[in-house]
């Protein structure tokens, strides 16, 4: 197995007497596309607030991107992507000044971030719309130059929480394509999903059930071991019976 | 019997963008119907003006027979709204949450407990709960509860389900059965295209359009072209080959498979197949299947023009 | 009825579940009058005062001791001539003098008239203002206890507020402004807050689906911001009166009532401001900037009117604050009546009228 980009032991994080995330455990290896699933309120964001050091757990140990979650959260934030349907760019900027302003705070110099800006948006096919308001794009644009942004600093490993929630299912499909390409160049990938079929698109696929991990493998062998015809029917059975419909 | 609802030739613009173009469509009494688009397609739009909350730019809408800008007083009484974003307060507990919408509709939890209780059942452990405390599925069954708490004889929801886990939005969907069976009539949007397979009839929307209406398995028919499903090992390197064949019209994946779809009228799997194999994908397995909703509203999409496969 | 009660109690569990508001809401108003009655005794508690007597007789001698027995003045020394009272301001050894003429008893007694002088330091004319006053309050004290009509007119320059406030204390003329600006707050601004609140939660498209009529929603957020206001009032007014001893010589059901209809007028601003506002920051904008500042500014409170530039003058007018503080002053400190209010009075009640009447005209039974 490749190198291990993310490596969690008995990750935990308790708020009061409410264990959030419980004792998980599991690693990513380079260049894999991790899917990590689980029903609301199971734990998946209190454990990526983790692992982007944003949140400092209770206790047990994580490294990622070779730094440790309690100590080194400056060089974990510098070393990663990060993209969610809730926070991408600013929408009353052009995609020129969000790329301009994002690339700054990952500390790129100017000619660099110009020459980088430039390609970007002639791969994006963004040139025509390049000093238009973000507001005035269609969402299918503005995710794919956020996921674009996030990746600016080349990061070795990029999260992606919900990133295609409420998007059409041809941009959707357009953005997975983004997505392999960029594993293509080595990029890890950490998405979080509730469309099932996307599931299928990942090499290995988590479900967390009130705060554990109920099941971790590839999505064939989730399949088999549940003996389900989609990811929908595995995730079903295993979150159905969830304790904790609340948190 | 007239339609519970019937939209003609429905526009709205706002400023230079026209979220409604000539909407027309027509829901039966105690049916359940879909509206099913991405974000910005104009689903809420089209809720909104039915909600009397908006006044359209152009064309007509009847809510139980009652037309939408002027008997909008009464349309109110009779309805019960769930909007897209969770629009309760925060604030206050389960409890209060409901006793009040009921009081302010000049109903009482009491007298209409019969309609909620299969949905207020889940809820009752948590009933001294503040609402913004509730999971994201528990907020939908408190909204949907909300709705339906002075019987309204017309649901209008907008995107119940998004942003829900996959096991929340099943027993949503069961809920929506069960009212429907009670003879209520139902309006629910939706981005989820497996959703649409649960409702009586779809209308599928886009930019503003609607392009098809439909019964699921009517709407399928729209679909005419050959549709293989196309299975090998390395996916990412098999959609690029099957998008640079040159018969493509196109290829996306598709769960663990790829839909691949020709753009001739016939086509055969075996051809395909043996191209595949002569690109080197030696385990490639080609089968012909039956269109799903998602192909055709992909499909349809897609003979718009190119602006809206971007957006 | 019944839903409208619903509507009401719903926005007291909004107000008393916020705690963080509900803590400003009620706690501001102690403090600030807390904060600017010691603020200001503070500032005139240590006047260093010097003494410059030229006739050193029983009375000087005894106006003196009562003046520095009082607590407010400092004995910073004696002075010998007239010239040394400059050089002592330069030096910040003192911020005032008390000069007594030559023979003062003795002219008293037999002009009824003796003249004494209170040097303060002109650069913080605040200040000097207040000192005066107080030195001379202390005076007519003296001369009062003495019981003897014909010994009332001591030559000290009369400074034209004495006559209402004697003491010129300056807690006496924050309690109206306060109580102004504290009405107009939580009135228009958490008013206005709250309905947009419902806007922007999206809570406000069910409102409006459930056949809520707009009086209704609107009177339904009047009522318990005016109880609200109301208790404020009446803990102003109270802690004026016992802690500051700001006296209110008019008749306190008139106050209250006055209050009352301020209260009114702030509120229908308030619903004003949010009809035509989306988001509750925009709407805390332009109650700051539309309200709280020109309530503050140029209602009278800290800036006379008399005294600004006539444009300024005239806008005013139009600040409800100016009339209320006006109607204020003059139940508590002068002790008026209805009758000599009752330009003012009329004044808030048309402002009132026609910004609810603006509100309910604009309120929206739909989304824009």
């Amino acid at each position: 197995m490749a190198e291990a980009v993310i490596q969690t032991e008995k990750l935990t994080r308790k708020f009061g007497s409410f264990t959030a995330v419980d004792e998980i455990s599991f690693s990513v290896a380079s260049g894999e596309i991790f899917g990590f699933l689980g029903a609301n309120g199971a734990g998946k964001t209190t454990a990526m607030k983790m692992l982007t050091g944003l949140l400092a757990p209770t206790s047990g140990e994580a490294t990622v991107a070779g730094f440790d979650v309690y100590r080194e959260t400056e060089s974990i934030r510098r070393n990663i992507g990060y993209m969610s349907q809730r926070f991408s760019l600013y929408d009353d900027l052009t995609p020129r000044e969000n790329i301009r302003f994002f690339g700054g705070i990952y500390g790129l110099g100017s000619s660099e971030l110009r020459e980088k800006g430039e390609r970007l948006l002639d791969s994006l096919d963004l040139q025509e719309s390049a000093d238009t308001r973000l507001a005035a794009l269609p969402l299918g644009w503005k995710q794919k130059l956020a996921f674009s942004v996030a990746l600016l600093h080349e990061p070795k490993l990029i999260f992606l929480d919900e990133p295609t929630g409420g998007v059409d299912p041809v941009t959707r499909r357009r953005f997975w394509d983004m997505i392999y390409d960029a594993t293509d160049r080595g990029v890890t990938v950490f998405v979080t999903t509730h469309y099932m079929d996307e599931a299928e698109y990942c090499d290995r696929v988590s479900i967390m059930v009130d705060g554990r991990i109920a099941a971790l493998d590839t999505p064939a062998m989730l399949k088999k071991q549940f003996a389900a015809e989609t990811m929908n029917e595995v995730f079903i059975q295993l979150a159905r019976p969830a304790k904790r419909g609340e948190g | 019997m007239s339609p519970a609802i019937q939209t003609e030739r429905l526009c709205k613009q706002f400023g230079t963008v026209e979220a409604l173009r000539e909407a027309s469509l027509s829901v039966a009494e105690a049916e359940l119907f879909g509206l099913i688009g991405a974000d910005g397609a104009g689903k809420t739009t089209l809720l909104r003006i039915l909600a009397t909350l908006l006044v359209p730019d152009s064309g007509k809408a009847t809510m139980l027979g009652l037309d939408t800008v002027a008997g909008y007083r009464e349309i109110r009484t009779r309805i019960g709204y769930m909007p897209g974003r969770f629009s309760l307060y925060q604030d206050l507990s389960v409890e209060e949450n409901l006793n009040f919408f009921a009081t302010v509709f000049g109903a009482t939890v009491e007298e209409n407990y019969n309609l909620i209780r299969d949905i207020y059942a889940q809820l009752e452990p948590f009933r001294k709960r503040r609402a913004g405390q509730l999971s994201g599925g528990m907020k939908q069954k408190l909204a949907l509860c909300c709705a339906l708490v002075h019987r309204p004889e017309l649901l209008l929801l907008d995107e119940p389900t998004t942003g829900v886990d996959a096991v929340s939005r099943q027993e949503f969907w069961q809920m929506l059965q069960r009212l429907k069976a009670q003879g209520i009539t139902i309006l629910v949007s939706t981005p989820y295209m497996d959703e649409a397979v649960l409702c009586d009839r779809v209308a599928f929307m886009q930019e503003g359009r609607i392009l098809a209406i439909d019964t699921p398995q009517g709407i399928t028919k729209l679909f005419t072209r050959p549709l293989f499903a196309v299975r090998g090992s390395d996916r990412h390197k098999l959609i690029a080959e099957l998008r640079s064949y040159e018969h493509a019209r196109s290829a996306y994946a598709f769960g663990n498979s790829v839909h691949y779809t020709d753009a001739r009228e016939t086509a055969d799997p075996s051809e395909l197949a043996s191209w595949l194999r002569s690109r080197g994908f030696d385990d490639a397995t080609v089968e012909r299947i039956a269109p799903g909703i998602e192909d055709t509203f992909m499909a349809l999409m897609e003979e718009k023009p190119k602006e809206l496969a971007d957006g | 009825m019944k839903r409208f009660i619903a509507f009401v109690r719903k926005e007291f569990y909004h107000i008393v579940r916020d705690r963080r508001t509900a803590a400003i809401l009620f706690g501001m108003p102690i403090l600030q009058l807390l904060l600017f009655g010691y603020a200001i005794r503070n500032e005139v508690s240590e006047v260093r005062t010097g003494i410059l007597d030229m006739s050193h007789d029983t009375v000087t001698e005894a106006i003196t001791d009562k003046l520095f027995s009082s607590g407010t003045f400092i004995f910073a020394g004696n002075l010998q001539s007239e010239k040394e009272i400059a050089p002592a301001f330069a030096a910040g050894r003192m911020n005032e003098v008390v000069v007594f003429e030559p023979d003062f008893a003795g002219r008293l007694q037999k002009d009824g008239v003796a003249r004494m002088q209170v040097v303060t330091d002109g650069s913080d004319p605040n200040v000097s203002r207040i000192v005066t006053g107080y030195t001379q309050a202390v005076v007519s004290d003296y001369l009062a206890e003495q019981a003897d009509g014909s010994a009332r007119q001591v030559g000290v320059e009369a400074v034209p507020l004495m006559m209402f406030n004697p003491s010129l204390k300056s807690v006496y003329l924050f309690v109206p402004g306060l109580m102004a600006m504290i009405l107009m707050l939580v009135s228009a601004l958490m008013t206005s807050i709250s309905i947009t609140r419902e806007k922007e939660s999206g809570t406000m498209e069910l409102l409006l689906v459930s056949s809520l009529r707009p009086v209704q929603i609107i009177v339904g957020k009047v009522v318990p911001y005016l109880l609200l206001s109301f208790v404020n009032v009446v803990t102003v007014v109270s802690l004026a009166y016992f802690v500051f001893g700001v006296p209110c010589r008019g008749n306190v059901a008139l106050l209250f009532a006055e209050s009352l209809l301020f209260i009114m007028t702030a509120l229908s601003l308030g619903i004003m401001i949010s009809t035509i506002t989306n988001s509750q920051q925009v709407a805390m904008m332009v109650s700051l900037a539309g309200l709280l500042l020109p309530t503050v500014l140029l209602s009278g409170f800290i800036f006379p009117i008399h005294s600004m530039a006539w444009p300024l003058q005239v806008i005013s007018n139009i600040i409800p604050a100016r009339w209320y503080l006006v109607i204020v002053r003059g139940i508590m400190l002068k002790g008026a009546g209805i009758a000599v209010l009752w330009k003012e009075t009329l004044t808030l009640l048309v402002m009132t009228v026609l910004f609810m009447a603006a509100s309910v005209r604009k309120f929206s039974e739909r989304l824009q």
